[in-house]
């Protein structure tokens, strides 16, 4: 018996050992994931602009490859989705979650849309101990939650954040002498809107520009002629409408018709939604809103594409990206870990980097930190302008140009 | 400035009146209330977005298809689903109940129907969006458009109520259905027609409304409170009443968002919903109780 052999033997034998060893623990058949998120009620609309489209397309293209894989059982191991509707209600969404931890036992939970109703859910999530990946979720309160609930991550700044990014933004427009200092600023009554507004009251003063108008309107407004004209009487430099999608459509549309262009036009939630360009067409060029993106990364354009053949309509420009990089995170996290163990994959989460279609992200302060909190349309794209510190930010155009009509 | 309130609480109060129409008829007459009413509404501004983006026929065309098709499946909905209740009831007050449980379960069937072929998403496209110029204020044609059709169609029917005979019946049915069988009247007949004529005055108003308000499916109950406060407000029944509710919560919101603060506009026509209610239990022009 050569030596040969006996080695091959032993090298056989320690090969199958540990194959053995590995498969001992039995892995699980799947990973079961589970999310309850608004089919109905009014959060519908945002849901299905940014959520449940970025939670089909990562299932289906993780399970594409076969899995997770879960470096534990030296295998791939495919996902299960289980989605409930909470109807926009943040009962239904709190009663759901904990039917998911406690019948279905999920292995992980995603964020239902909206802050409220991620705020309505943190805590149980927190309870029993599940990362909570709060997509789509805007509060000013995060730098305190963040410590109460350890296992809670943000995604899209806070209030003060966006609008401080927004006026530092304008601000250098007013020293280059574009603009003068007078802002008008409307803003929904809803937690959103007076958060942001909040936020800018406290700032503009302080870096130099006066509030000429600034009042809130109630949600399923209809006609904002009356309001747009009186902030037309007072000529300002710029209009800031911390407003819901709905609302920036319908302003939107009024404030061309009855060509109101301030120098800045920026409108909230909604400018960054496909549904602003089919719209407006040629129009949007030079309006500002939340959000923005490296348009020219090629990570990101192949993103937009795939969001596209998979919902069947393309990726909003600000939450939706956002939300499927947060997935990108979690599943390289999961698989960093190798196995579901909640409380590694929460640790991961705040110590690993990350590649997304972001590029290269950390989420050490529990916040995503590197992203456009101001875009404006440019040439058909909704490019990010600020912070002008990012790859990939462009410089803004200022005076937009006029409406067409 | 008073032109420019004029013209805004002209387009908005029309717009409020053209969507309560259909509803006032269905209530007042057929004495249905139909909560799936908004749900009508926005199936209607669906069909029109199909119509226009994807076959591209201009949305007042699509008027004349969509219009006629509210009216049949209204009178489908009545001869087939609250006909039987009407039945049971006898057209007692036990039918008023009866008709809010059976279309809010309907509401939901909708609802759930556009949800599974368009998504939850927001849809809008622009129709008709040019500015118009009335003595130096400006007010979008689309606005100007709905405000018109208001108009035209509550003035129609109104005279179509007030001079034919079908009309006399079915006031003689919305005043007392009890005895309009007395005279001769086919008040299964008159009750289908009005609620069908109800179907097809909401589908009019989604068609127009989808020119210029972004909607998504889940919007429909928006429109069915707003309609109910105006039908409430103006007279259950009473078509001239939804105009003057209409036109009269228009103005006051308007005004209130220009000169005493935006945030207060659903405050001050609620205040004025409730004054009415004060002084006017059964609405502007409402018949003195029963």
């Amino acid at each position: 018996m050569s030596r040969r052999f006996i080695r091959a033997v032993a090298a056989g034998a320690i090969a199958t050992l540990a194959a053995f060893a590995a498969t001992a623990e039995e892995a699980p058949e799947k990973v079961r994931i589970g999310y309850a998120i608004s089919k109905t009620g009014p959060n519908a609309g945002g849901a299905a602009a940014s959520s449940t489209p970025n939670y089909e397309l990562w299932a289906k293209e993780i399970n594409a490859e076969g899995g997770l894989m879960l470096s534990a059982y030296g295998k791939r191991v495919p996902v299960e989705i289980v989605e409930y509707d909470d109807r926009s209600s943040s009962e239904e969404a709190v009663k759901a979650v904990e039917r998911l931890i406690t019948q279905d036992e999920v292995d992980l939970v995603l964020a239902p849309w909206g802050t409220g109703m991620n705020l309505a859910v943190a805590p149980i999530l927190h309870k029993n101990g599940y990362p909570h990946l709060a997509f789509n979720t805007l509060t000013d309160r995060a730098p305190e939650l963040i410590e109460r609930w350890p296992g809670i991550f943000f995604f899209e700044g806070t209030s003060t954040i966006i609008a401080g990014a927004t006026l530092d933004m304008l601000a250098q427009q007013r020293d280059a002498g574009k603009i003068g200092n007078k802002i008008a600023m409307i803003a929904i009554a809803d937690a959103l809107g007076i958060e942001l507004s909040a936020a800018y009251r406290e700032m503009a003063a302080e870096k130099g520009f006066e509030l000429v108008y600034d009042a809130a309107y109630p949600a399923g407004t209809q006609d904002f002629t009356p309001i747009l004209t009186e902030i037309s009487s007072k000529s300002p430099d710029v209009f800031i409408a911390n407003s819901y999608p709905p609302d920036t459509l319908t302003m939107t549309e009024q404030a061309r018709v009855m060509s109101f262009n301030p120098a800045v036009y920026l409108t909230g939630i909604g400018t960054a939604m496909p549904m602003f360009p089919g719209q407006f067409g040629e129009n949007v060029d030079g309006v500002m809103g939340i959000g923005g993106s490296d348009v020219a990364s090629p990570a990101l354009q192949d993103y937009f594409k795939r969001h596209q053949d998979s919902a069947g309509y393309p990726a909003d420009r600000f939450a939706s990206q956002l939300t499927y990089a947060g997935l990108e995170i979690l599943q390289q996290a999961i698989e960093n870990v190798g196995k579901i163990d909640r409380a590694a994959i929460t640790e991961e989460l705040k110590t690993g980097t990350f590649q997304t279609v972001l590029g290269e992200v950390s989420l050490a302060s529990q916040m995503l930190e590197t992203l456009f909190y101001v875009g404006q349309w440019q040439d058909g794209e909704f490019y990010g302008v600020g912070p002008s510190s990012l790859p990939g930010a462009r410089a803004p155009v200022v005076p937009k140009p006029a409406w067409k009509n | 400035m008073f032109l420019d309130l004029l013209i805004s609480g002209l387009t908005l109060g029309g717009l409020y009146a053209l969507v309560a129409m259909g509803l006032t008829l269905q209530c007042g007459v057929a004495r249905i209330m139909n909560l799936s009413y908004g749900e009508f509404l926005i199936a209607s501004a669906f069909l029109a977005y199909l119509l226009t983006s994807k076959l591209q026929i201009n949305p007042v065309a699509a008027l004349l298809l969509i219009v006629p098709l509210g009216f049949v499946v209204s009178w489908l909905v009545y001869r087939v689903l609250m006909l039987p209740l009407v039945r049971r009831s006898k057209a007692g007050a036990s039918l008023d109940v009866d008709s809010i449980l059976a279309t809010f379960g309907l509401l939901f069937v909708l609802q759930g129907m556009m949800l599974v072929s368009f998504g939850g998403n927001y849809v809008s496209y622009s129709f008709l969006s040019f500015p118009v110029h009335i003595a130096g204020t400006q007010v979008a044609a689309n606005r100007l458009l709905v405000f018109v059709f208001a108009v035209v169609l509550g003035g129609t029917t109104y005279l179509l109520m007030k001079n034919t005979r079908t009309g006399t019946a079915v006031r003689a049915v919305a005043a007392a259905p009890n005895f309009a069988p007395l005279v001769g009247i086919n008040v299964l007949m008159i009750s289908t027609l009005a609620f069908a004529l109800g179907g097809a005055m909401v589908s009019a108003s989604g068609v127009l409304i989808s020119m210029f308000l972004p909607f998504s499916a889940t919007m429909g109950v928006l429109f069915t409170m707003k309609a109910l406060v105006i039908v409430i407000m103006g007279g259950v029944g009473n078509l001239k009443g939804c105009l003057v509710a209409g036109l009269l919560l228009g103005f006051t919101e308007a005004t209130v968002a220009r000169l005493v603060d935006p945030g207060l506009t659903i405050a001050a026509n609620y205040a004025l919903f409730l004054l009415v209610l004060l002084f006017l239990p059964n609405g502007l022009y409402g018949k003195a109780a029963r």
